[in-house]
Protein backbone atom coordinates (compact mmCIF):
# COMPACT_ATOMS: atom_id res chain seq x y z
CA UNK A 1 0.00 0.00 0.00
CA UNK A 2 1.56 3.38 -1.08
CA UNK A 3 0.80 6.68 0.71
CA UNK A 4 1.63 10.30 -0.45
CA UNK A 5 0.92 12.99 2.29
CA UNK A 6 2.20 16.22 3.64
CA UNK A 7 4.96 16.00 6.74
CA UNK A 8 3.63 17.35 10.24
CA UNK A 9 6.76 17.48 12.05
CA UNK A 10 7.23 17.10 15.92
CA UNK A 11 10.22 16.74 18.39
CA UNK A 12 11.34 14.26 20.52
CA UNK A 13 9.56 12.28 23.71
CA UNK A 14 5.74 13.27 22.35
CA UNK A 15 4.14 12.21 25.35
CA UNK A 16 0.42 11.08 25.24
CA UNK A 17 -0.73 13.58 27.34
CA UNK A 18 0.34 16.04 23.87
CA UNK A 19 -1.64 13.56 21.81
CA UNK A 20 -4.71 13.85 23.43
CA UNK A 21 -5.05 15.80 27.00
CA UNK A 22 -6.71 13.65 29.77
CA UNK A 23 -9.26 16.08 29.87
CA UNK A 24 -11.01 14.78 26.75
CA UNK A 25 -10.54 11.24 28.34
CA UNK A 26 -14.22 11.05 29.50
CA UNK A 27 -15.23 9.66 25.82
CA UNK A 28 -14.33 7.06 23.49
CA UNK A 29 -15.92 8.46 20.51
CA UNK A 30 -13.20 8.47 17.77
CA UNK A 31 -13.99 11.65 16.24
CA UNK A 32 -14.65 13.40 19.15
CA UNK A 33 -11.22 12.36 20.26
CA UNK A 34 -9.79 13.10 16.79
CA UNK A 35 -10.96 16.61 16.87
CA UNK A 36 -8.43 17.40 20.09
CA UNK A 37 -5.65 15.68 18.49
CA UNK A 38 -2.38 16.99 19.32
CA UNK A 39 -4.28 20.02 20.89
CA UNK A 40 -1.12 20.66 23.82
CA UNK A 41 1.60 20.16 21.02
CA UNK A 42 -0.13 22.50 18.31
CA UNK A 43 -3.54 23.67 18.72
CA UNK A 44 -4.44 24.58 14.60
CA UNK A 45 -3.01 20.57 14.10
CA UNK A 46 -6.68 19.15 14.63
CA UNK A 47 -8.04 21.64 12.15
CA UNK A 48 -5.76 21.65 9.17
CA UNK A 49 -4.82 18.43 9.37
CA UNK A 50 -5.85 16.65 6.07
CA UNK A 51 -7.05 13.04 5.16
CA UNK A 52 -3.54 11.00 4.09
CA UNK A 53 -1.02 13.51 6.24
CA UNK A 54 1.93 11.51 7.72
CA UNK A 55 2.81 12.99 11.48
CA UNK A 56 6.74 12.91 11.53
CA UNK A 57 8.64 12.66 15.23
CA UNK A 58 11.86 12.26 17.02
CA UNK A 59 12.89 9.37 19.69
CA UNK A 60 9.76 7.87 22.21
CA UNK A 61 7.07 9.21 20.68
CA UNK A 62 3.87 8.37 22.46
CA UNK A 63 5.67 8.02 25.69
CA UNK A 64 3.30 8.60 29.17
CA UNK A 65 0.68 6.58 29.88
CA UNK A 66 -1.45 3.55 27.77
CA UNK A 67 -4.25 5.51 26.35
CA UNK A 68 -5.39 3.58 23.24
CA UNK A 69 -6.83 6.94 23.01
CA UNK A 70 -4.21 8.49 21.33
CA UNK A 71 -3.95 6.65 18.29
CA UNK A 72 -7.44 6.38 17.70
CA UNK A 73 -7.15 10.18 17.88
CA UNK A 74 -4.55 10.44 15.50
CA UNK A 75 -6.30 7.31 12.97
CA UNK A 76 -9.42 9.34 13.04
CA UNK A 77 -7.95 12.74 12.32
CA UNK A 78 -7.31 11.77 8.99
CA UNK A 79 -3.30 10.67 9.96
CA UNK A 80 -2.04 8.12 7.19
CA UNK A 81 0.77 7.12 9.17
CA UNK A 82 3.27 8.23 11.87
CA UNK A 83 7.08 7.85 11.47
CA UNK A 84 9.43 8.27 14.71
CA UNK A 85 12.85 7.42 15.27
CA UNK A 86 11.60 5.35 18.24
CA UNK A 87 8.24 4.42 19.71
CA UNK A 88 7.18 4.28 23.08
CA UNK A 89 6.51 0.60 23.54
CA UNK A 90 2.85 0.51 24.95
CA UNK A 91 2.13 3.17 22.05
CA UNK A 92 3.84 0.80 19.62
CA UNK A 93 1.29 -2.07 20.55
CA UNK A 94 -1.43 0.15 20.83
CA UNK A 95 -1.20 1.28 17.07
CA UNK A 96 -0.66 -2.05 15.54
CA UNK A 97 -3.56 -3.49 17.54
CA UNK A 98 -6.30 -0.63 16.36
CA UNK A 99 -4.37 -0.47 12.66
CA UNK A 100 -2.74 2.77 13.01
CA UNK A 101 0.36 2.59 10.48
CA UNK A 102 3.53 3.16 11.71
CA UNK A 103 7.07 3.21 10.80
CA UNK A 104 10.57 3.24 13.16
CA UNK A 105 12.79 5.22 11.10
CA UNK A 106 15.41 7.03 12.45
CA UNK A 107 16.99 8.81 9.24
CA UNK A 108 13.76 9.84 7.81
CA UNK A 109 12.42 11.20 10.84
CA UNK A 110 15.52 13.45 10.47
CA UNK A 111 15.33 14.04 7.34
CA UNK A 112 11.72 14.86 7.03
CA UNK A 113 10.50 18.50 7.60
CA UNK A 114 7.17 20.30 8.11
CA UNK A 115 5.21 20.68 4.97
CA UNK A 116 7.08 17.78 2.58
CA UNK A 117 5.21 15.64 0.84
CA UNK A 118 6.61 11.76 1.69
CA UNK A 119 5.89 8.87 -0.25
CA UNK A 120 5.52 5.42 2.13
CA UNK A 121 5.21 1.93 0.68
CA UNK A 122 3.93 0.42 3.93
CA UNK A 123 4.61 -3.14 2.32
CA UNK A 124 8.73 -2.03 1.71
CA UNK A 125 8.63 -0.02 4.53
CA UNK A 126 10.15 2.97 2.81
CA UNK A 127 9.93 6.31 2.74
CA UNK A 128 10.60 8.22 -0.31
CA UNK A 129 11.28 12.67 0.60
CA UNK A 130 9.20 14.00 -2.97
CA UNK A 131 10.45 17.39 -1.48
CA UNK A 132 13.95 16.90 -0.68
CA UNK A 133 14.65 13.49 -2.46
CA UNK A 134 15.81 11.00 -0.33
CA UNK A 135 14.79 7.57 0.31
CA UNK A 136 14.83 5.27 3.64
CA UNK A 137 14.34 2.33 5.07
CA UNK A 138 12.20 1.19 8.16
CA UNK A 139 12.99 -1.55 10.58
CA UNK A 140 10.40 -3.81 9.68
CA UNK A 141 7.72 -5.63 11.85
CA UNK A 142 8.43 -8.78 13.70
CA UNK A 143 6.33 -11.36 11.63
CA UNK A 144 3.94 -12.72 14.03
CA UNK A 145 3.07 -8.69 14.26
CA UNK A 146 2.97 -8.79 11.07
CA UNK A 147 0.30 -11.24 11.45
CA UNK A 148 -1.79 -9.10 13.28
CA UNK A 149 -1.53 -5.97 10.54
CA UNK A 150 -2.26 -8.55 8.24
CA UNK A 151 -5.70 -9.81 10.45
CA UNK A 152 -6.67 -5.96 10.46
CA UNK A 153 -5.45 -5.52 14.09
CA UNK A 154 -5.84 -7.91 17.25
CA UNK A 155 -9.29 -8.04 17.16
CA UNK A 156 -9.52 -9.62 13.95
CA UNK A 157 -6.57 -11.33 15.08
CA UNK A 158 -7.99 -13.32 18.37
CA UNK A 159 -11.27 -13.55 16.28
CA UNK A 160 -9.53 -16.01 13.86
CA UNK A 161 -7.76 -17.87 17.02
CA UNK A 162 -11.36 -18.41 18.49
CA UNK A 163 -12.43 -19.69 15.10
CA UNK B 1 24.06 -18.92 31.17
CA UNK B 2 20.69 -18.25 33.98
CA UNK B 3 18.03 -16.19 33.79
CA UNK B 4 17.11 -12.74 35.16
CA UNK B 5 13.65 -13.04 37.55
CA UNK B 6 11.74 -11.45 34.62
CA UNK B 7 12.78 -14.23 32.59
CA UNK B 8 11.75 -16.38 35.07
CA UNK B 9 8.48 -15.33 35.24
CA UNK B 10 7.80 -15.25 31.42
CA UNK B 11 9.10 -18.51 31.12
CA UNK B 12 7.11 -19.95 33.57
CA UNK B 13 4.05 -18.28 32.16
CA UNK B 14 5.01 -19.49 29.11
CA UNK B 15 5.75 -23.21 30.06
CA UNK B 16 8.88 -23.12 28.48
CA UNK B 17 12.31 -24.40 30.22
CA UNK B 18 14.19 -21.11 29.47
CA UNK B 19 13.76 -17.66 27.90
CA UNK B 20 16.02 -15.07 26.19
CA UNK B 21 15.62 -11.37 25.46
CA UNK B 22 14.02 -10.72 22.23
CA UNK B 23 11.77 -13.83 21.99
CA UNK B 24 8.61 -13.79 21.23
CA UNK B 25 6.63 -15.24 23.99
CA UNK B 26 2.78 -15.94 24.91
CA UNK B 27 1.80 -15.71 28.70
CA UNK B 28 -0.80 -17.23 30.60
CA UNK B 29 -1.86 -14.18 32.80
CA UNK B 30 -2.67 -14.37 36.34
CA UNK B 31 -4.83 -11.38 36.39
CA UNK B 32 -6.21 -8.21 34.15
CA UNK B 33 -6.67 -5.03 34.92
CA UNK B 34 -8.67 -1.77 33.22
CA UNK B 35 -9.94 1.60 34.72
CA UNK B 36 -12.42 3.98 34.36
CA UNK B 37 -10.79 5.60 31.16
CA UNK B 38 -9.37 2.21 29.45
CA UNK B 39 -12.08 -0.31 30.12
CA UNK B 40 -14.69 1.28 28.62
CA UNK B 41 -12.85 1.09 25.18
CA UNK B 42 -11.49 -2.29 26.06
CA UNK B 43 -15.38 -3.54 26.52
CA UNK B 44 -16.52 -2.18 23.27
CA UNK B 45 -13.69 -4.03 21.93
CA UNK B 46 -14.25 -7.27 24.16
CA UNK B 47 -17.94 -7.19 22.74
CA UNK B 48 -16.97 -7.59 19.01
CA UNK B 49 -15.55 -10.56 19.88
CA UNK B 50 -19.17 -11.86 20.63
CA UNK B 51 -18.31 -13.91 23.63
CA UNK B 52 -20.28 -15.41 26.32
CA UNK B 53 -17.84 -15.17 29.21
CA UNK B 54 -14.40 -13.75 30.23
CA UNK B 55 -11.32 -16.18 30.88
CA UNK B 56 -11.87 -16.28 34.78
CA UNK B 57 -14.57 -13.37 36.60
CA UNK B 58 -12.07 -13.90 39.50
CA UNK B 59 -8.92 -12.86 37.34
CA UNK B 60 -10.41 -9.95 36.21
CA UNK B 61 -10.05 -6.82 38.04
CA UNK B 62 -12.10 -3.32 37.24
CA UNK B 63 -11.24 -0.21 39.33
CA UNK B 64 -12.59 3.50 38.68
CA UNK B 65 -10.32 5.69 39.97
CA UNK B 66 -9.86 8.06 37.40
CA UNK B 67 -12.59 10.78 37.14
CA UNK B 68 -14.08 9.72 40.07
CA UNK B 69 -16.35 10.21 41.86
CA UNK B 70 -18.01 11.23 38.36
CA UNK B 71 -17.27 14.83 37.52
CA UNK B 72 -19.53 15.09 35.03
CA UNK B 73 -21.97 13.05 32.93
CA UNK B 74 -19.33 11.89 30.19
CA UNK B 75 -17.82 10.25 32.94
CA UNK B 76 -20.56 9.30 34.66
CA UNK B 77 -21.46 7.29 31.20
CA UNK B 78 -18.18 5.58 31.03
CA UNK B 79 -18.42 4.18 34.99
CA UNK B 80 -21.88 3.04 33.57
CA UNK B 81 -20.99 1.29 30.78
CA UNK B 82 -18.33 -0.48 32.91
CA UNK B 83 -21.06 -0.93 36.29
CA UNK B 84 -23.32 -2.92 33.66
CA UNK B 85 -20.45 -4.71 31.95
CA UNK B 86 -19.33 -5.86 35.32
CA UNK B 87 -22.63 -7.38 36.10
CA UNK B 88 -23.04 -9.26 33.04
CA UNK B 89 -19.78 -11.03 33.17
CA UNK B 90 -20.01 -11.44 36.73
CA UNK B 91 -17.07 -9.63 36.82
CA UNK B 92 -15.77 -10.75 41.11
CA UNK B 93 -13.20 -7.69 41.50
CA UNK B 94 -15.05 -4.57 40.55
CA UNK B 95 -14.56 -1.69 42.55
CA UNK B 96 -16.44 1.21 42.17
CA UNK B 97 -17.24 4.27 44.66
CA UNK B 98 -16.76 3.80 48.50
CA UNK B 99 -14.85 0.32 47.65
CA UNK B 100 -12.22 1.51 45.51
CA UNK B 101 -8.69 3.31 45.88
CA UNK B 102 -6.38 4.06 43.37
CA UNK B 103 -5.76 1.20 41.27
CA UNK B 104 -1.77 0.57 42.13
CA UNK B 105 -2.71 1.24 45.59
CA UNK B 106 -5.33 -1.11 45.78
CA UNK B 107 -4.39 -4.02 44.18
CA UNK B 108 -1.23 -5.00 46.54
CA UNK B 109 -3.46 -3.72 49.71
CA UNK B 110 -5.95 -6.23 48.83
CA UNK B 111 -3.39 -9.01 48.26
CA UNK B 112 -4.80 -9.35 44.39
CA UNK B 113 -1.56 -9.14 42.81
CA UNK B 114 1.80 -11.64 44.28
CA UNK B 115 4.84 -12.46 43.62
CA UNK B 116 5.85 -14.23 40.44
CA UNK B 117 2.70 -13.32 38.88
CA UNK B 118 2.74 -12.29 35.07
CA UNK B 119 -0.13 -9.91 34.69
CA UNK B 120 -1.18 -6.88 32.02
CA UNK B 121 -2.87 -3.62 33.56
CA UNK B 122 -4.56 -1.42 30.47
CA UNK B 123 -2.58 1.88 32.88
CA UNK B 124 0.98 2.40 32.19
CA UNK B 125 2.25 2.12 36.04
CA UNK B 126 1.11 -1.04 36.39
CA UNK B 127 4.34 -1.66 36.52
CA UNK B 128 4.01 -0.66 40.10
CA UNK B 129 3.04 -4.37 40.93
CA UNK B 130 7.13 -5.50 40.02
CA UNK B 131 7.77 -4.42 43.83
CA UNK B 132 5.98 -7.54 44.89
CA UNK B 133 8.42 -9.24 42.85
CA UNK B 134 5.46 -10.09 40.07
CA UNK B 135 5.46 -9.18 36.32
CA UNK B 136 3.32 -6.73 35.86
CA UNK B 137 3.24 -4.16 32.50
CA UNK B 138 1.20 -1.76 31.07
CA UNK B 139 -1.41 -2.10 27.93
CA UNK B 140 -4.08 -0.27 25.79
CA UNK B 141 -7.15 -1.14 25.66
CA UNK B 142 -7.19 -3.91 22.82
CA UNK B 143 -4.77 -5.82 23.99
CA UNK B 144 -6.76 -5.83 27.49
CA UNK B 145 -9.59 -6.90 25.69
CA UNK B 146 -7.80 -9.71 24.08
CA UNK B 147 -6.30 -10.64 27.47
CA UNK B 148 -9.95 -10.54 28.86
CA UNK B 149 -10.70 -13.09 26.41
CA UNK B 150 -7.72 -15.78 25.95
CA UNK B 151 -6.41 -15.45 29.71
CA UNK B 152 -2.92 -14.70 27.40
CA UNK B 153 -0.86 -12.05 26.11
CA UNK B 154 2.38 -11.98 24.25
CA UNK B 155 5.19 -10.04 24.99
CA UNK B 156 8.90 -9.51 23.60
CA UNK B 157 10.95 -10.66 26.37
CA UNK B 158 12.82 -7.35 27.58
CA UNK B 159 16.85 -6.96 28.25
CA UNK B 160 17.15 -6.83 32.00
CA UNK B 161 19.18 -3.29 33.59
CA UNK B 162 20.32 -3.88 37.16
CA UNK B 163 20.11 -0.32 39.49
CA UNK B 164 22.45 -1.61 42.61
CA UNK B 165 21.66 1.12 45.07
CA UNK B 166 24.74 0.45 47.72
CA UNK B 167 24.71 2.15 51.18
CA UNK B 168 22.41 3.57 53.32
CA UNK B 169 20.06 6.19 52.67
CA UNK B 170 20.50 10.18 53.61
CA UNK B 171 17.35 11.52 56.08
CA UNK B 172 14.36 12.55 54.29
CA UNK B 173 15.05 10.47 51.44
CA UNK B 174 13.13 7.41 49.68
CA UNK B 175 11.69 5.61 46.89
CA UNK B 176 10.46 8.63 45.18
CA UNK B 177 13.89 10.36 45.25
CA UNK B 178 15.63 7.29 44.28
CA UNK B 179 13.28 6.51 41.38
CA UNK B 180 13.61 10.55 40.59
CA UNK B 181 17.54 9.78 40.62
CA UNK B 182 17.64 6.76 38.31
CA UNK B 183 15.75 8.43 35.76
CA UNK B 184 17.52 11.56 35.89
CA UNK B 185 21.00 9.69 35.09
CA UNK B 186 19.17 7.30 32.51
CA UNK B 187 16.37 9.54 30.67
CA UNK B 188 13.04 9.11 30.07
CA UNK B 189 13.84 6.28 27.28
CA UNK B 190 17.18 5.02 28.83
CA UNK B 191 15.33 1.77 29.70
CA UNK B 192 13.05 1.89 26.51
CA UNK B 193 11.60 -2.01 26.18
CA UNK B 194 13.50 -3.78 29.17
CA UNK B 195 13.36 -4.79 32.77
CA UNK B 196 14.28 -2.60 35.24
CA UNK B 197 16.16 -4.65 38.01
CA UNK B 198 16.41 -2.47 41.51
CA UNK B 199 18.45 -4.30 44.39
CA UNK B 200 21.55 -3.35 47.01
CA UNK B 201 21.49 -2.81 50.37
CA UNK B 202 19.13 0.64 49.89
CA UNK B 203 16.73 -1.27 48.59
CA UNK B 204 16.63 -3.98 50.86
CA UNK B 205 15.98 -1.27 53.68
CA UNK B 206 13.56 0.44 51.73
CA UNK B 207 9.37 -0.62 52.88
CA UNK B 208 7.63 -2.36 50.31
CA UNK B 209 5.89 1.15 49.81
CA UNK B 210 9.08 2.47 49.11
CA UNK B 211 9.59 -0.36 46.29
CA UNK B 212 5.83 0.11 45.14
CA UNK B 213 6.89 4.08 44.37
CA UNK B 214 9.96 3.19 42.47
CA UNK B 215 8.60 0.59 40.63
CA UNK B 216 5.50 2.57 40.01
CA UNK B 217 7.86 5.06 38.02
CA UNK B 218 10.00 2.53 35.73
CA UNK B 219 8.00 3.60 32.58
CA UNK B 220 8.97 6.67 33.38
CA UNK B 221 12.24 5.58 32.11
CA UNK B 222 10.13 4.04 29.27
CA UNK B 223 10.57 0.25 30.98
CA UNK B 224 8.69 -2.66 30.15
CA UNK B 225 8.83 -3.41 33.70
CA UNK B 226 10.36 -2.84 37.06
CA UNK B 227 11.06 -5.57 39.37
CA UNK B 228 12.36 -5.92 43.07
CA UNK B 229 13.36 -9.72 44.08
CA UNK B 230 10.81 -10.63 46.85
CA UNK B 231 12.42 -11.16 50.39
CA UNK B 232 11.27 -11.14 53.61
CA UNK B 233 9.23 -8.07 53.36
CA UNK B 234 7.81 -9.13 50.52
CA UNK B 235 6.63 -12.28 52.18
CA UNK B 236 5.80 -10.57 55.06
CA UNK B 237 3.40 -8.18 53.16
CA UNK B 238 1.66 -10.38 51.32
CA UNK B 239 1.22 -13.03 54.36
CA UNK B 240 -2.30 -12.21 55.11
CA UNK B 241 -3.58 -10.62 52.26
CA UNK B 242 -3.12 -13.19 49.34
CA UNK B 243 -5.91 -14.61 48.24
CA UNK B 244 -4.55 -17.38 46.33
CA UNK B 245 -1.43 -19.48 46.34
CA UNK B 246 1.55 -18.03 44.90
CA UNK B 247 5.18 -18.57 44.25
CA UNK B 248 8.12 -16.40 43.98
CA UNK B 249 11.17 -16.33 41.92
CA UNK B 250 14.63 -15.50 42.06
CA UNK B 251 17.19 -14.67 39.55
CA UNK B 252 20.33 -17.14 38.84
CA UNK B 253 23.37 -16.10 39.93
CA UNK B 254 25.14 -15.81 36.41
CA UNK B 255 22.11 -14.21 34.47
CA UNK B 256 23.14 -11.28 31.88
CA UNK B 257 22.30 -7.81 32.18
CA UNK B 258 22.44 -5.36 29.05
CA UNK B 259 24.02 -3.06 31.59
CA UNK B 260 24.52 -2.71 35.28
CA UNK B 261 24.20 0.94 37.22
CA UNK B 262 25.40 1.44 40.81
CA UNK B 263 24.67 4.19 42.74
CA UNK B 264 25.94 5.13 46.38
CA UNK B 265 22.35 6.03 48.30
CA UNK B 266 24.65 8.46 50.65
CA UNK B 267 25.14 10.36 47.96
CA UNK B 268 21.71 11.24 47.32
CA UNK B 269 19.71 13.78 48.31
CA UNK B 270 16.04 14.54 48.07
CA UNK B 271 14.96 14.98 44.35
CA UNK B 272 13.06 17.40 42.41
CA UNK B 273 11.70 16.71 38.47
CA UNK B 274 11.69 19.98 36.48
CA UNK B 275 9.04 20.77 34.06
CA UNK B 276 8.31 19.17 31.67
CA UNK B 277 10.04 15.38 31.86
CA UNK B 278 10.85 13.29 34.69
CA UNK B 279 13.72 12.85 34.15
CA UNK B 280 14.77 16.69 34.65
CA UNK B 281 15.83 15.66 38.28
CA UNK B 282 18.27 17.30 40.34
CA UNK B 283 18.69 17.52 44.18
CA UNK B 284 15.72 19.76 46.41
CA UNK B 285 18.81 22.41 47.16
CA UNK B 286 18.72 23.31 43.38
CA UNK B 287 14.85 23.80 43.39
CA UNK B 288 15.14 26.02 46.31
CA UNK B 289 13.29 29.02 46.54
CA UNK B 290 10.94 28.48 43.56
CA UNK B 291 7.37 29.43 44.63
CA UNK B 292 4.42 27.02 43.96
CA UNK B 293 0.83 27.44 43.73
CA UNK B 294 -0.45 23.96 44.61
CA UNK B 295 0.79 20.97 46.18
CA UNK B 296 -0.55 17.52 45.77
CA UNK B 297 0.31 14.76 48.11
CA UNK B 298 -1.20 11.64 46.47
CA UNK B 299 -1.18 8.98 43.43
CA UNK B 300 -0.51 5.87 42.67
CA UNK B 301 3.51 6.63 43.06
CA UNK B 302 2.91 8.37 46.92
CA UNK B 303 -0.44 8.22 48.52
CA UNK B 304 -0.16 5.37 50.18
CA UNK B 305 0.29 5.21 54.36
CA UNK B 306 3.89 5.50 55.08
CA UNK B 307 3.65 8.69 52.48
CA UNK B 308 0.88 10.11 54.86
CA UNK B 309 2.52 9.81 57.64
CA UNK B 310 6.06 11.05 56.69
CA UNK B 311 4.09 14.38 55.66
CA UNK B 312 1.30 14.38 58.43
CA UNK B 313 4.71 14.12 60.66
CA UNK B 314 6.00 17.35 58.94
CA UNK B 315 3.06 19.51 58.77
CA UNK B 316 1.93 18.17 62.76
CA UNK B 317 1.52 21.74 64.39
CA UNK B 318 2.62 23.59 61.39
CA UNK B 319 0.56 25.42 58.90
CA UNK B 320 0.55 25.38 54.96
CA UNK B 321 1.16 28.84 53.32
CA UNK B 322 -1.69 30.67 52.90
CA UNK B 323 -0.23 31.43 49.53
CA UNK B 324 -0.92 27.66 47.80
CA UNK B 325 -3.33 25.54 48.11
CA UNK B 326 -2.93 21.95 49.55
CA UNK B 327 -4.75 18.40 48.66
CA UNK B 328 -3.84 15.43 50.32
CA UNK B 329 -5.46 12.36 48.67
CA UNK B 330 -4.76 8.99 50.40
CA UNK B 331 -4.93 6.16 47.72
CA UNK B 332 -7.87 3.49 49.23
CA UNK B 333 -10.53 3.81 51.70
CA UNK B 334 -8.43 1.31 53.82
CA UNK B 335 -5.43 4.20 53.64
CA UNK B 336 -7.88 6.69 54.34
CA UNK B 337 -9.46 4.88 57.48
CA UNK B 338 -5.91 4.24 58.84
CA UNK B 339 -4.62 7.59 58.51
CA UNK B 340 -8.02 8.96 60.28
CA UNK B 341 -7.69 6.62 62.99
CA UNK B 342 -4.06 7.79 63.25
CA UNK B 343 -4.77 11.37 63.18
CA UNK B 344 -2.91 11.88 60.17
CA UNK B 345 -6.48 13.44 58.23
CA UNK B 346 -6.80 16.32 61.44
CA UNK B 347 -3.03 16.90 61.14
CA UNK B 348 -3.56 17.89 57.07
CA UNK B 349 -7.24 19.56 57.57
CA UNK B 350 -5.71 21.38 60.60
CA UNK B 351 -2.78 22.71 58.25
CA UNK B 352 -5.08 23.84 55.97
CA UNK B 353 -5.69 21.38 53.51
CA UNK B 354 -8.24 19.59 51.44
CA UNK B 355 -8.35 16.02 52.17
CA UNK B 356 -10.23 14.26 48.78
CA UNK B 357 -11.68 10.73 48.83
CA UNK B 358 -9.56 8.17 46.72
CA UNK B 359 -9.29 9.03 43.04
CA UNK B 360 -6.59 9.60 40.78
CA UNK B 361 -8.24 13.34 39.75
CA UNK B 362 -5.45 15.90 40.01
CA UNK B 363 -2.36 13.66 38.61
CA UNK B 364 -4.07 13.97 35.02
CA UNK B 365 -5.68 16.93 35.27
CA UNK B 366 -9.17 15.26 35.45
CA UNK B 367 -10.49 17.25 37.97
CA UNK B 368 -10.32 17.89 42.30
CA UNK B 369 -7.15 20.49 41.57
CA UNK B 370 -6.65 21.51 37.93
CA UNK B 371 -4.15 24.36 37.51
CA UNK B 372 -4.50 27.81 35.53
CA UNK B 373 -1.95 29.17 33.29
CA UNK B 374 0.85 30.31 34.64
CA UNK B 375 0.35 28.46 38.11
CA UNK B 376 3.13 25.99 39.20
CA UNK B 377 2.45 22.63 41.29
CA UNK B 378 4.59 20.91 43.47
CA UNK B 379 3.59 16.77 43.44
CA UNK B 380 3.92 13.96 44.95
CA UNK B 381 2.56 12.03 41.22
CA UNK B 382 4.50 10.27 38.59
CA UNK B 383 4.11 12.87 35.22
CA UNK B 384 5.24 16.72 34.91
CA UNK B 385 4.55 16.78 31.22
CA UNK B 386 2.80 19.35 29.07
CA UNK B 387 -0.80 20.51 30.54
CA UNK B 388 -0.74 17.09 32.76
CA UNK B 389 -2.07 19.17 35.69
CA UNK B 390 -4.45 21.57 33.73
CA UNK B 391 -3.88 24.26 31.61
CA UNK B 392 -0.43 23.51 28.91
CA UNK B 393 0.64 26.81 30.36
CA UNK B 394 1.40 25.20 33.87
CA UNK B 395 3.81 23.85 35.55
CA UNK B 396 4.25 20.42 37.79
CA UNK B 397 7.47 19.45 39.79
CA UNK B 398 7.32 16.03 40.94
CA UNK B 399 8.77 15.25 44.65
CA UNK B 400 8.54 12.55 47.13
CA UNK B 401 6.23 13.43 50.36
CA UNK B 402 8.53 14.86 52.58
CA UNK B 403 9.39 17.52 50.25
CA UNK B 404 5.95 17.95 49.21
CA UNK B 405 4.96 18.89 52.93
CA UNK B 406 7.85 21.04 53.60
CA UNK B 407 7.53 22.75 50.38
CA UNK B 408 3.45 23.58 51.48
CA UNK B 409 4.55 24.96 54.98
CA UNK B 410 6.61 27.76 53.19
CA UNK B 411 5.50 28.02 49.67
CA UNK B 412 8.62 27.41 47.88
CA UNK B 413 10.26 24.05 47.16
CA UNK B 414 12.04 23.80 50.38
CA UNK B 415 14.18 20.70 51.95
CA UNK B 416 12.62 19.27 54.63
CA UNK B 417 15.27 19.87 57.21
CA UNK B 418 14.76 23.67 57.06
CA UNK B 419 11.76 23.14 57.69
CA UNK B 420 11.72 20.13 60.75
CA UNK B 421 15.15 21.66 62.44
CA UNK B 422 12.73 25.39 62.77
Amino acid sequence: MIITGRVWKFGNDVDTDLIIPARYLNTTDPLELASHCMEDADKSFAGRVQPGDIIVAGRNFGCGSSREHAPVAIKNAGVACVIAGSFARIFYRNAVNIGLPILECEAAAAALQSGDTAEIDLTAGSVKNLTSPGTYQAIPFPSFMQQIIEAGGLINYVKQRLA
Amino acid sequence: MGMTITEKILADHADRGRVAPGELVNCRLDLVLANDITAPMAVQEFRKLGLKKVYDPGRVVLVMDHFTPNKDIKSAEQCLTVREFAREFGIVNYFDVGAMGIEHCLLPEQGLVLPGDCMIGADSHTCTYGALGAFATGVGSTDLAAGMALGECWFKVPESMKFVFHGQLRPWVGGKDLILYTIGRIGVEGARYRAMEFTGEAIGALSVEGRLTMCNMAVEAGAKNGIVPPDEKTHAYVAGRARRPYQAFAGDPDAAYIAVHEYEAGQIEPQVAFPHLPENSRPVSEAAGIAIDQVVIGSCTNGRLEDLRIAAGILEGRKASNKLRLIVIPGTQEIYLQAMREGLLETFVEAGAAVSTPTCGPCLGGHMGILAHGEKALATTNRNFVGRMGSPESEVYLAGPAVAAASAITGFITHPEEVVKQ
